[in-house]
């Protein structure tokens, strides 16, 4: 561990640190243990003792420091707003420029509408077994662009637990203690209008990610349905209840399996498409639930990370965990 | 064709599917596991080399049923060949050269977060050098993104917060920027493949047809990697990014991310815009200005370091520089120099973030030069690193840092006379400011003092070690045997086409 400064505890970052961490609101857990009690007087003390240090290390500042270069500073925070909003000014004036050269939106002869856009709309159903055209093109056309775009979700959920995650022991306690502390518990209105819409939500989520090929949908839309489901059945009925079906275990499984298939399959694909093999992949008839082959299963996959990112996001912020 | 040809798809999405089950191993495991994938990936990588040397010509991997303008593609040639070996090298020794820092800085319970982000930069880093596909490149550059910002913040302190979120802002910025570029480029050119737009890009400059449009795309993009990559004036996220994450971080965000932007940018200059309507346009002219001032700016900074991390972090704006000098003066032969000091920068500047650490580690923790003085003598091999990392910074003849100079002096004279003097004189000045605070490190870790840090029973780290050894062969294999390189650079410019 690197030595850290004498005073660190009394620079900003290790304000920030404690804010991110969630010290800053310790105080609205007072344990009545002897020793935890002790411990948290004489980190009180020490953080009485830091502000009282820091605020003579100030005031010898304010002393030693002319007002001039104070009023500098000001004068030059003062002139970097201006700069700042003149440079996007400019910024914004360019890029409007730029767009009245481009070319007019929606019109027959633009360079965009060429023999891409037409192969996708003539031959798309043809050759992907979807009736949605978009599904078709993001899920088999552009396969591999959607995978590191379903990858960017899953990167972000790791994002925000190194972020959030907090660590075994009586902080995590603490925070799993409180995390109804703002908020009503066991709300009637809440809890009978949940009971209703939940199931609700679930179904139109699970018809939403079904039915991705066949109308306005999939994978990412639906994901996101399902996970507003269980954020609602979260704050209604508390994490207990959730743990029951929702908890790290079944995030974990959940999430790796849904994405270890989903590369699975895509692997198989490319590699029998790039060496002009048949894939044996039935497509179906178009217009059917159970068609377009692969894309159904991609979009379940899809589906499953995204409503778990969702509710991890929920989870991480509320409570700092799952 | 051939098994070899799959093994480019397959680096990249071993990776993905490496970082997914990392995320369900416990750390240690997940640890051991990602070196593995990484050292299988870089074989694949060095026989992909080898094939693409072999064929002479590059070639396209469709990845999926349906040909490219319609799917995605990846292509490969001899230079990605060889920036995917140099690349996953990289990552290998970073990561096995920081383990005992890793154990330090990162919380246990968080250890394979960390390595689901090392395993998805690697395939956001091979995906850059082999995509074919201009937005697939947006894709994988979001990717690496958030990937560097959790590499800046494993280490949970206030600094790193801070430094992660500047990094976050700049680079979200640049991001923005490049989608931007990408998207007008899309609307004026009808095309995401690569060598489609170049097609109609040549016809539109021909035409004279979306002049304007056309400027701005490419100077959009051109300040989008510029930004990613910390060019001179915007370089302010750097040195707290470099200064306080944890040591393999360090070195993969100087040597690896910033890199892979370059080349993307790189690509994006031969292979979409072409290289004749890029200097028509004069951005090489913009982008030789800010890399000489970086050259300068950058220097001049480092020596009022009194921070090893912060040295080693301004020596990379300078460094930087010299890479942007490189592609600025618009020739192949500066294009060839620029990524050859890709390389060399890379393989030095890792080394000094690790050996670096090792000195740390027998210093009472303290990165400050006062209490680093006689640490080469308390970690040999450290000290050993470190002095050969700062001289191939200052340009001792066969190290890397020498002859990637040579090169840039040599593109240089065949450059346009007032860019030759401007680039030569600006090479003299920052080897001479280079030297003032590089040298000054070396004599100030062997300089005998602070004996009482000296503790009987410190044992130096074997992965360490390992990997400090290998990072000062590799970095006197590209100082001693820089030809194939060079030619093999030069090949692949000329398939890039």
């Amino acid at each position: 561990m690197s030595k850290k400064r004498r005073d660190y505890k009394l620079t900003f970052y290790s304000r920030i640190e404690d804010f991110v961490n969630g010290k800053e609101e310790f105080l609205l857990y007072r344990p009545t243990g002897t020793t935890e009690a002790k411990k948290l007087e004489t980190l009180e003390e020490e953080l009485t003792e830091a502000a009282d240090l820091l605020e003579k290390r100030e005031a010898r500042q304010k002393v030693q420091d002319n007002t001039e270069p104070l009023d500098f500073l000001k004068r030059f925070h003062r002139l970097y707003g201006i700069i700042a909003v003149l440079v996007c000014a400019t910024m914004m004036g360019m890029l409007m420029i730029t767009v009245s050269w481009l070319p007019k939106f929606g019109e027959p002869g633009n360079p965009a509408n060429n023999e891409v856009i037409a192969r996708y709309i003539e031959k798309g159903q043809e050759e992907t077994g979807a009736v949605n055209v978009v599904t078709g093109l993001i899920l088999n056309y552009r396969g591999f662009d959607t995978m590191g775009e379903t990858h960017v979700l899953f990167i972000a959920a790791s994002c925000v637990m190194i972020l959030l995650l907090i660590a075994e022991g009586e902080e995590k306690k603490s925070s799993y203690a409180f995390d109804r502390y703002l908020e009503p518990k066991n709300d009637i209105i809440i809890q009978k209008v949940a009971a209703f819409l939940v199931p609700v939500v679930f179904v139109f989520g699970i018809y939403v990610i079904l039915n991705g090929h066949l109308s306005p949908g999939g994978g990412f839309s639906g994901g996101a349905i399902l996970g507003a489901g269980l954020i609602m059945y979260v704050s209604a009925f508390g994490f207990k209840k959730t743990q029951r079906f929702m908890n790290e275990h079944v995030y974990k499984i959940a999430k790796v399996s849904a994405l270890c298939f989903y590369v699975c399959c895509l692997s198989y694909y490319f590699y029998m498409g790039a060496h002009g093999y048949d894939n044996h992949i039935p497509l179906g008839t178009p217009g059917n639930i159970i068609s377009s082959g692969l894309i159904l299963f991609i979009n379940i996959f899809v589906g499953t990370e995204v409503a778990c990112t969702m509710y991890a996001f929920y989870a991480l912020f509320r409570k700092g965990g799952l | 064709m051939t098994f070899i040809e799959n093994f480019v798809p397959f680096s990249i999405i071993l990776c993905m599917g490496a970082g997914i089950i990392s995320s369900a191993l416990k750390g240690r495991t997940s640890r051991r596991f990602s070196i593995i994938i990484l050292s299988v990936v870089l074989i694949l990588s060095c026989f992909v080399l080898g094939y693409t040397v072999y064929l002479g010509h590059a070639f396209v991997y469709v990845m999926g049923k349906f040909p490219a303008p319609w799917g995605n593609e990846l292509r490969a040639g001899c230079l990605e060949g060889l920036m995917a070996v140099f690349f996953s090298v990289i990552m290998l020794l970073s990561v096995v050269g920081g383990i005992r820092g890793q154990n330090d800085d990162i919380r246990e319970d968080k250890m394979n977060l960390y390595f689901i982000m090392i395993d998805l930069m690697m395939a956001s880093l091979l995906a850059l050098v082999y995509t074919n596909d201009l937005f697939t490149a947006y894709v994988f550059v979001e990717i690496n993104t958030m990937a560097a910002c959790a590499l800046i913040m494993i280490r949970d302190n206030g600094h790193t917060l801070v430094a992660a979120t500047k990094y976050m802002i700049m680079s979200l910025l640049g991001s923005g920027l490049l989608l931007i570029g990408i998207s007008m480029l899309y609307t004026i050119t009808g095309q995401l493949l690569m060598p489609n737009i170049h097609e109609a890009v040549v016809r539109l400059n021909e035409t004279g047809e979306y002049a304007i449009p056309l400027t701005v795309v490419i100077g959009l993009m051109s300040v989008a990697l510029a930004i990613k990559s910390a060019l001179y004036p915007f370089h302010s996220w750097l040195p707290e990014a470099y200064g306080y994450s944890t040591a393999s971080s360090s070195a993969i965000l100087s040597s690896l991310v910033s890199k892979g932007y370059i080349f993307l940018l790189i690509k994006i200059f031969y292979r979409v815009i072409g290289m004749d309507v890029m200097v028509g346009h004069k951005i090489t002219n913009i982008l030789f200005v800010f890399g000489i001032i970086g050259m300068i700016m950058g220097s001049v900074t480092a020596i009022r370091q009194t921070d090893v991390r912060h040295l080693i972090a301004y020596s990379s704006i300078a460094q930087i520089g010299y890479i942007y000098m490189g592609m600025g003066l618009g020739s192949n032969a500066g294009m060839v120099a620029a990524i050859f000091h890709i390389m060399a920068h890379g393989a030095t500047k890792s080394m000094l973030f690790i050996a670096q650490r090792g000195l740390v580690e027998v210093s009472d923790g303290s990165k400050d030069f006062s209490d680093l003085k006689g640490s080469g003598f308390r970690n040999h091999l450290a000290g050993l690193a470190f002095a050969v990392g700062a001289f191939s910074m200052v340009g001792v003849p066969l190290l890397a840092g020498f002859t990637s100079k040579v090169y840039f002096a040599e593109a240089a004279i065949t450059a346009v006379r007032v860019k030759m003097w401007i680039a030569m004189i600006t090479l003299a000045i920052s080897t001479i400011l280079n030297a003032v605070y590089f040298i000054r490190a070396v004599i100030s870790v062997y300089t005998p003092r602070n004996m009482e840090y000296k503790d009987s029973s410190y044992k130096p780290s074997t992965n360490m070690a390992f990997a400090l050894i290998c990072f000062i062969i590799f970095n006197f294999f590209l100082g001693i045997l820089s030809y194939p390189i060079a030619n093999t650079i030069e090949t692949g410019l000329k398939v890039f086409d």
